[in-house]
């Protein structure tokens, strides 16, 4: 099963440039994990000792999994993944 | 409804029902008309409370000059508040953002420094920040951290949504400062603590996400994430489309971010009906349209709408 994965620009010197990567994984922590074995290094971007960092919002199918189940969301097989950095709206 | 002056008409905004977009009579959506604040948006609401709270706390003197980063509205708010109170305005504004914008500030007096188009608001943020310093007697009332900001909509919004709407379920609006459903969410949660509260937050161009490091990510010091049930990230496809339902199917002239929040309801309104429960899910409608005909956004395919609007702050 693969899902889409979108890339912000500030993460895609490991994606060699790539905007749409895929991956697999039944849960988020899992599409990470499978990413970083392709991507090196871009799991410490996302993650830290406490979970995902502050400053990086991830969504699956456009809502936050920060009020799904965390890096425990499952991923169906039609989802899509949205990596954003935080920045200021308003 | 009559007024001792034009800040006092501030607020008291109608809640419209859309029976055309309502999916069912069991889940009906409410339209929170804020583009009837006299400068025409939701921000009129904070910028007038964040000025006379400075002004009860002595922060600001007669004649002062007020700073603040601004993507547009909350600058043309505090402008039309500056003039009534006697103050000068300086506003930092990403150079992204449509020509109305920079056209109504000039209109109530304001200078506008421009910060650079990358980086979006974050620039404006930082820009904002190192004017303050060099400027030690301007005033920033910063909206992204001020109490006074979310106290506005703890003390009017969510009391008049309430009292139109006892029946409640839902309440979404964009996330921007976050001061909207920071305040609106604080007041359901000590007053009718089952209401959802969803964010709807826009989802710009790359551009606006052009960062030099993950460090320089901006969260506004008013989020409060406890206070949220859910938030979703809706693109200018789907807020361009919402936006022109809205005019077509109830005769609403909205502004871009409005489409955002009314995608987000309408994906809540969705899942009530499957879910074969009832819902009253009440929105802001942030501004008017009248700001963003130049963007061309109200014209043409969704395909030319959306190009039109990359890289733009569209709200």
């Amino acid at each position: 099963m693969s899902i889409e994965v979108r890339i912000p620009t500030i993460l895609r010197p490991y994606t060699s440039g790539e905007k749409l990567v895929t991956a697999q994984g039944i849960t988020l922590a899992e599409v990470i994990n499978d990413l970083e074995i392709n991507y090196p290094g871009i799991g410490e971007r996302l993650l830290d000792e406490n979970g995902l960092r502050r400053f990086i919002n991830i969504y699956v199918n456009d809502e936050d999994v920060r009020f799904l189940d965390g890096l425990q969301s499952v991923i169906g097989e039609n989802d899509s993944i949205t990596i954003l950095p935080a920045v200021a709206g308003g | 409804m009559r007024f001792d002056s034009l800040l006092d008409s501030v607020g008291h905004t109608p809640l419209v029902g859309l029976p055309r977009l309502s999916p069912s009579p069991d889940v009906r959506l409410w339209a929170k008309l804020e583009d009837r604040n006299p400068t025409g948006s939701v921000k009129d609401r904070a910028a007038l409370a964040m000025v006379l709270d400075a002004e009860r706390n002595e922060i600001l003197t007669p004649g002062a000059t007020l700073l603040e980063p601004t993507s547009g509205n909350t600058g043309i708010s505090l402008a039309m508040v500056a003039k009534q109170r006697g103050y000068q305005l300086v506003c930092v504004m990403p150079e992204n953002t449509s020509v109305e914008r920079a056209q109504l500030l000039a209109i109530w007096g304001a200078k506008i420094i421009y910060s650079p188009a990358a980086g979006g608001s974050n620039e404006a943020v930082r820009v904002a920040k190192g004017l303050a310093a060099e400027n030690p007697d301007w005033v920033m009332l910063y909206q992204y951290g001020n109490p006074a900001n979310a106290l506005a909509h703890y003390e009017n919004t969510g009391p008049e949504l309430l009292a139109d709407l006892p029946s409640i379920t839902h309440f979404v609006a964009g996330l921007g400062t976050t001061g909207t459903l920071m305040g609106v969410g604080r007041f359901f949660r000590d007053n009718k603590p089952d209401v959802s509260i969803v964010a709807a937050e826009p989802r710009y161009g790359e551009l606006v996400y052009g960062l030099r490091n993950l460090d320089e990510g901006f969260i506004p010091e008013l989020y409060d994430e406890s206070l949220l049930t859910t938030r979703f990230s809706v693109g200018p496809r789907d807020a361009v489309r919402r936006t022109r339902e809205l005019l077509e199917l109830e005769g609403i002239f909205a502004g871009v971010s409005t489409g955002a929040i009314l995608h987000a309801a309408l994906g809540i309104a969705a899942k009530a009906v499957a879910a074969k429960e009832s819902a009253d899910i009440a929105f802001i409608v942030c501004d008017g349209g009248w700001k963003y005909l130049s963007t061309g956004v109200y014209e043409g395919s969704l395909d030319e709408a959306e190009d039109a609007l990359e890289g733009q702050l569209w709200a």
